[in-house]
């Protein structure tokens, strides 16, 4: 399906998201869509499916008709469907459920022929799924593969797909981006949104960059990658050398540790980590890697073995008391787990303070959230509530946030979804801490390159073993994406440094 | 006790369950929708009130349960404008109501103290009624009480079984998602909170008009039914039957307790009358002990083959509220 944007434009009260954005899409590509964080990328994909509506005067063509799409569900019936970057499906329901709703059917669907057409669907585009199982026993790269399945059941001849490599592994990601080619050939339209250079030279057979809400330039493969960041930020920007760790005093060590829950059991893991130094941790989404990090925080009690944390035996201690040692932990949650939603920049930072008496010194609040903000270039005010910041800034907030001194920060995901302008400046960051307080970072990232780009030693892990910890400097991302897929590994597991 | 005695209690367990069973029926619909509605203990004693009043003005039992629903109906419609319209906290609204209708009660309810007014008759049901065991166990109840066990099961089928009963889980749960797939989130939310409003206002004349005929204004002794109903419909995960399941078990646990005062004479009185509460409370706990985590840790030292049986069962058991129950949705 062709696709026409005309003329775009998108005002949210004072903000103009999207300034006049023309862009036409041929039938059977892989239009890459790139920008950094509040490009409008997201603005203008919204307005394609129906998600929102353009200021009067934009106009979107779908093979030389203009449409009028009033909601998602009328953008699908035109043949536009849309994959959101937190897949919009219904956790606690079984995975038959949630393809069934919405679809048209009779009044008492019949699941029997449901479950025929859907594992037939899943015949064909080689998904495996148990249509009685649950979406929530699911990876986020499962369901996707889930909601690409019921888009296409729904006849859908365009899809978007918005950030979709953040939170997949790299084993999904090959079977998505295998997927995503197959489309062409059905005269299928992809358009593919995202802030990771790799993924969109990748996959792409076209690509528009987008700043500032303006489409600021065209290109077609060959790619030139410096001259697509120069696009999308304006200036040049580089990743910078790695810096060899300077380590010093062993902060945390793990002595025979074994970690279990229903799913997993991971055995004797035995790490010393020192102050100073970096670690990754590599693998797909619960491999152990959550549990192994929670371990550290003091929020899973290990089933035997020792954890010991600057000389003191913390073994089975409460996650304060972690916390008191200065262990502290960034969840992949922001929202839900890190911050506060409703609660203001300065009532972030007067709560992570040592509480002097009760009653709240605002004068204070006010000049150190400043401070704070000013130091870490957070774009917003004192009294911006947290869930009004973009992702970037949440996370540079979190990182305002962490406490002094530090003897071990806990980092989820720290740079998911966020552009390489503010993964470079978040990284800075964490590293002048580090060497500020002679902490050490122990970190779990899905993406391949930051892992090997900003570790100085990695763990990788695969359904429940842990490997030796193994030297990020001498390490390709081939070699990380065949260990983390559970290939080339030695006879026997068990972690020994 | 005799069998034949066992069976009329047992049959009366079922009938004085019927109105908790409408209010926990409505209730269960209005927050899988995502609207809680708290004003349920209220609209109860209100429609209990005015059901009564309408059916001694009219002499039609007929129109006090309808008089009672279309009360309900109207109270629900204040909790949905509130919650979706207004954008206002559902907790702070429905609890006012549930202050504001009680009261409203016993004021309006003053001139039917104490007077006789109609009441439903038994309803056996030919053919049935003498089928042994069930027949007197199920089929010579009073009319109300078959509708109640037809609301269970058709609540069940609409929630699991229909297409719309689908959209309706996905609107509670995560209605962003649901809107994608073409619901008018809003308006379903509207149409559910007043449906429910109207089934729980069905339980008010349901005990007014049936199981406790009559308006007694405060020693009515309905005060309080709203709150059993409101945790029974949260321990019952939000699912028809298992709701009815608790809804049954409060009405048997009451009945032991006015049963066993004569034979445990040296338990006081009191503690069987108040029993009821806390054995429902630690029997739903018990239902829904697969939520805990010290139960996973449990499960994840057994071996295999038991750590699944008990996974999986405790899977079926376990129950989550409906993500989005008392959010409200905008579309950005």
């Amino acid at each position: 399906m062709n696709v026409e944007l005309k003329n775009i434009h998108k005002h949210f009260g004072k903000t103009h998201a999207n300034r006049g954005i023309n862009l036409t899409i041929p039938s059977g590509t892989i239009q890459g869509i790139l920008g950094e964080n509040g490009a409008g990328k997201s603005t203008l994909m919204k307005i394609l499916s129906g998600f929102i509506q353009a200021d009067p005067g934009s106009e979107v063509i779908l093979d030389g008709k203009p449409v009028y799409m009033d909601s998602p569900a009328s953008a699908i019936r035109y043949g536009v469907g849309m994959l959101h970057q937190d897949p919009l499906d219904f956790p606690p329901m079984r995975i038959l459920d949630n393809f069934l709703l919405g679809l048209p059917s009779s009044f008492f669907p019949n699941r029997k022929e449901a479950t025929q057409d859907f594992n037939l669907l899943a015949k064909e585009y080689g998904f495996s799924f148990d249509p009685e199982n649950y979406v929530d026993s699911l990876t986020v790269g499962e369901r996707q593969q889930l909601e690409i399945m019921r888009l296409l059941f729904l006849g859908a001849r365009v899809f978007i797909l918005d950030e979709p490599t953040t939170g997949i592994s790299a084993s999904q990601k090959e079977k998505l981006f295998a997927t995503l080619k197959k489309f062409p050939e059905q005269g299928m339209t992809v358009i593919f949104v995202s802030h990771k250079l790799e993924d969109v030279e990748n996959l792409c057979d076209r690509v528009a960059v987008l700043r500032g809400g303006e489409l600021v330039g065209e290109t077609k493969p060959p790619y030139n990658t410096s001259k697509l960041v120069e696009m999308m930020f304006g200036k040049v920007v580089t990743l910078g050398e790695r810096q060899p760790a300077q380590t010093g005093d062993t902060v945390l060590s793990f002595q025979n540790v074994s970690l279990e829950d229903t799913r997993l059991k991971i055995k004797n893991i035995s790490l010393d980590l020192r102050a100073g130094e970096v670690i990754g941790l590599a693998g797909l989404e619960g491999s152990g890697q959550g549990m192994f990090m929670r371990a550290c925080a003091g929020l899973v009690r290990p089933v035997s073995g020792k954890v010991i944390l600057k000389g003191r035996d913390l073994t089975g201690k409460s996650y304060h008391t972690f916390k008191r040692e200065g262990v502290n932990f960034l969840p992949a949650a922001r929202l839900e787990e890190g911050l506060v939603p409703g609660l203001s920049l300065t009532d972030h930072f007067v709560l992570a303070e040592e509480p002097k008496g009760i009653f709240i010194d605002r004068a204070a609040g006010q000049k150190l959230a400043e401070d704070r903000i000013k130091s870490f270039n957070i774009r917003g005010t004192p009294t911006s509530t947290v869930e009004s910041l973009s992702g970037g800034n949440q996370q540079r907030a979190e990182l305002a946030l962490l406490q002094s001194p530090l003897s071990l920060i806990l980092l989820e995901h720290p740079t998911r979804g966020l552009d390489i302008e503010s993964v470079i400046y978040i990284w800075s960051k964490l590293k002048d801490r580090c060497r500020q307080d002679g902490a050490a970072i122990i970190f779990i990232s899905s993406d391949l390159e930051e892992v090997l780009q900003y570790s100085d030693r990695l763990l990788v892990f695969f359904s429940g073993r842990v490997s030796e910890p193994i030297d990020a400097a001498t390490t390709s991302v081939e070699q990380l994406g065949q260990l983390i897929g559970g290939k080339n590994w030695p006879e026997k597991g068990g972690a020994h440094a | 006790m005799n069998q034949e005695t066992l069976l009329v209690g047992l049959a009366g367990v079922l009938a004085a369950a019927a109105p908790i069973i409408f209010a926990v029926m409505g209730e269960t619909l209005s927050e899988r929708a995502g609207v809680i509605n708290l004003s349920m203990n209220g609209t109860i004693l209100l429609t209990a009130m005015s059901g009564f009043a309408v059916a001694y003005s009219t002499d039609s039992l007929l129109l006090g349960f309808l008089a009672g629903m279309l009360i309900g109906a109207l109270v629900a419609l204040i909790v949905a404008f509130a919650s979706i319209t207004l954008k206002q906290s559902q907790v702070a609204v429905g609890f006012v109501l549930a202050l504001t209708c009680r009261d409203l009660a016993y004021f309006l309810g003053n001139p039917f103290m104490g007077v006789a007014g109609p009441r439903l008759q038994a309803f056996p049901i030919p053919g049935l009624r003498d089928v042994p065991f069930l027949g007197p166990l199920f089929f010579r109840q009073e009319l109300i009480t078959y509708v109640s066990f037809l609301a269970i099961f058709l609540a069940w089928l609409w929630i699991y079984r229909t297409r719309p009963g689908l959209m309706l889980q996905g609107i509670g749960e995560k209605p962003a998602a649901a809107y994608i797939r073409g619901a008018n989130v809003n308006l379903l939310r509207y149409v559910y909170t007043v449906i429910g409003g109207a089934l729980i206002g069905l339980a008010g004349p349901a005990y007014s008009l049936g199981v406790r005929a009559g308006w007694m204004g405060t020693i009515s002794g309905l005060d309080g039914i709203g709150w059993i109903a409101l945790s029974i419909t949260i321990f019952g995960g939000w699912n028809p039957a298992r709701a009815a399941f608790g809804a049954y078990l409060f009405a048997l646990l009451q009945w032991l307790g006015l049963v066993l005062q004569p034979v445990l004479t040296q338990v006081p009185s009191q503690v069987l009358q108040v029993a009821p509460f806390p054995l429902m409370i630690l029997t739903l706990l018990l239902v829904n002990i697969g939520n805990a985590e010290w139960v996973e840790r449990t499960l994840a030292a057994m071996p295999e083959g038991a750590r699944k049986f008990f996974a999986k069962l405790l899977r079926t058991m376990r129950t989550s509220p409906p993500a989005a129950l008392g959010v409200t949705f905008e579309r950005d």
